[in-house]
């Protein structure tokens, strides 16, 4: 098995051992462990996330119909993505290859409105606080609390964007939670007059507060650009779906994967054939699989998915406010800000900025209101749908039998194809950040500063009262507590 | 535009075992039609979930509760004005906290009603315990709302 720098410690049983978790801010069930050796210097990172491998037992023996539904339900933070990601899938299913243009438009809809308010919510509400107090500030105050208190405004206009897109959904999808707007081949209703003009009231604030968000990362990092240049910076593979035309296209197209340097690895591939460039490797020490792309091998094929891949890895932005910003991005600091990780949080905002600028259009598109619907064809036995969720490519792939039962899941999340990167991303910030010192809250919050760049979602549907606590020990080799830091 | 008066919010996910335990028993509660009562359920809180209590008198949150004495909890809540970390969603604490921040104002009244529960096991139903002890807490809740 290959193994990378810090990934693996030559003599594991003679370290310290410090765990973080689970980690905050950021869902579900998710640790990193670091080995310290007596000088405290770091010899091993790892994050682990505890994924949940049920997901294709919980789909498969289903009626195909019933599974736009039920994946919802997999993740409580973006169910609308694997409802449109299902949906995608199984219009092959039914035959659909084309859909009607008020299906598509309605389904466009959904899912622009699903990655503004995650969006607002990811940089608003979880990553602000670092970001406007630093990683190592006063923790009673690194908070949103904080954040409302010393910019009331933008803790605000978080809130109502993400109440925005919100409304987005239960307009398009039916309802708030459990949606079932989007049918395999095509929707089941289109907008009213009334829900149309009730969106476009506040469409323009939206726009300008999601382009007054560009702009206060900007800001962030004319601050603090040598930080924003360098922290958990690495070089890294990507994999992105773009349309035809090379646009930024977060509903559907070809894959483009990209070396570090830009140089393409491959581009516009069918993605309905996506395992003949991505593979998955597993790991001992790690619940989840480790993608890859099969023309690099399991070594050196990892790649990097989600926002920061898409504003750079596209040719153009199909909306003139959001590509306007792109370009000043991508020049930005010759460069070097469009390669960083903070630069997650730069590219974030773009795509909340495109997000909002595309359902304006969308509102002003005739054919929302349509009645044409569902399309149809001739029934296929396999069908792979694959979406740009808010954190990155999300892959369905369904197979399904005469008797219209679903007897084959394979489900590859965004977090799956970040797994390797985000693993880089700590041990790079542990090297620079934490080796040969004293542990404080505020260093192993860089940690979690890294990993929530990425955003990561891990798909943990459960929120139960009591089950978040957040504790971080340090253990000697012998399993003792040699200190524990507390946080709730 | 009126909204009603008290607001039930259940949180929870109807395929993790007993983490569905308050959206059924917020299904239930909509049956009933309690006047003055309006139900609504999400997978789980988040910070707009705050712009639901404005005009309400109270909110109840209906949740499973991993750290209850069986076979319910009720406990007054208020906001927290020192939380430092959260995940993608929010304590109700927080809720009321981002609440009084949005808007200025002082959160209504809030009770969380949380029900004993044990795994969350995707694809699974209630367990036995948790079974009953949502069978033991349905009338407790509906007299609260009655009130």
């Amino acid at each position: 098995m290959i193994t990378l720098p810090l990934e693996t410690a030559a003599h594991p049983e003679q370290l310290r051992r410090v765990v973080i978790e689970p980690l905050s801010r950021v869902e579900g069930h998710g640790k990193v462990t670091l080995l310290l050796d007596e000088d405290g210097h770091v010899q091993q990172a790892r994050l682990h996330i505890v994924e949940f491998r049920a997901f294709e037992k919980f789909i498969q023996g289903r009626p195909y119909w019933e599974v736009p539904v039920m994946v919802q339900r997999l993740c409580g933070i973006c169910p609308v993505s694997h409802h449109l990601a299902a949906c995608k899938a199984l219009d092959q299913v039914v035959g659909a290859t084309t859909l009607t243009p008020t299906a598509e438009k309605i389904r466009r809809l959904m899912h622009y409105g699903q990655i503004l308010q995650s969006h607002a919510l990811h940089f608003f509400h979880l990553s602000s606080p670092d970001l406007l107090f630093g990683f190592g500030s006063d923790l009673a105050r690194r908070n949103i609390v904080g954040v409302a208190a010393a910019y009331p405004d933008v803790a605000r206009q978080g809130v109502l964007l993400r109440r925005y897109g919100q409304e987005v959904i239960r307009h398009t999808a039916g309802k708030r939670i459990h949606g079932t707007g989007s049918v395999p081949g095509g929707v089941n209703k289109s907008l009213t007059a009334a829900e149309r003009d009730e969106l476009q009231k506040d469409i323009y604030q939206m726009i300008a507060w999601s382009r007054d968000a560009v702009r206060l990362v900007r800001q962030l990092f004319e601050q603090d650009l040598e930080t924003y240049r360098s922290f958990g910076t690495f070089a890294a593979r990507t994999l992105s779906l773009v349309r035809a035309d090379g646009a930024m296209d977060l509903y559907h197209g070809g894959l483009r994967a990209k070396h570090a340097d830009g140089g393409t690895i491959f581009d516009h591939v069918d993605y309905g054939h996506y395992w003949e460039q991505i593979s998955e490797e597993v790991k001992a020490w790690s619940y989840m699989k480790f993608p890859y792309l099969r023309a690099l091998g399991h070594e050196d094929g990892w790649y990097r998915v989600g926002p920061l891949t898409r504003v750079t890895r596209c040719d153009f932005i199909p909306t003139p406010l959001a590509d306007r910003e792109r370009r000043e991005f991508m020049a930005f600091d010759d460069g070097r800000a469009a390669q960083s990780t903070l630069g997650f949080h730069w590219a974030r905002m773009i795509e909340m900025l495109h997000a909002a600028e595309a359902i304006k259009d969308l509102l002003h598109d005739g054919d929302l209101l349509g009645t044409d619907l569902m399309a149809g064809g001739k029934r296929q036995a396999r069908g792979v749908g694959v979406i740009e969720a808010p954190r990155g490519t999300l892959i369905h792939h369904y197979r399904v039998d005469e008797s219209d039962q679903v007897v084959r899941a394979n489900l590859i999340v965004s977090t799956t194809h970040n797994n390797h990167a985000m693993n880089i991303a700590i041990r790079e910030v542990a090297r620079k950040y934490l080796d040969g010192r004293t542990l404080t809250e505020g260093l192993l919050n860089h940690i979690e500063v890294a990993v929530r760049a990425f955003d990561p979602c891990l798909s943990c549907a459960t929120h139960a009262v009591g089950r978040m606590p957040l504790s971080v020990q340090l253990l000697e080799a012998d399993g003792s507590v040699a200190d524990a830091l507390v946080r709730g | 535009m009126s909204v009603a008066p008290t607001l039930v919010f259940a949180v929870g996910n109807l395929s993790r075992g007993d983490d569905a335990v308050g959206p059924l028993l917020a299904e239930r509660l909509a049956t009933a039609a309690v006047p003055g009562v309006e139900v609504l359920v999400d997978f789980q809180l988040q910070v707009e979930h705050a712009l639901d209590l404005a005009g309400r008198e109270r909110v109840i949150f209906v949740d499973a509760c991993v750290d209850a004495e069986a076979p319910f909890v009720e406990r007054p809540v208020v906001a927290d004005t020192g939380f430092a970390h959260t995940s993608h969603s929010l304590a109700p604490a927080q809720v009321l906290e981002t609440y009084r921040r949005v808007t200025g104002s002082e959160p209504p009244a809030a009770l969380l009603f949380g029900v004993r529960a044990h795994s969350f096991e995707l694809g699974a139903g209630l367990s036995p315990d948790t079974e009953r002890a949502s069978q033991a807490a349905w009338p407790r809740l509906l007299e609260l709302c009655c009130r």
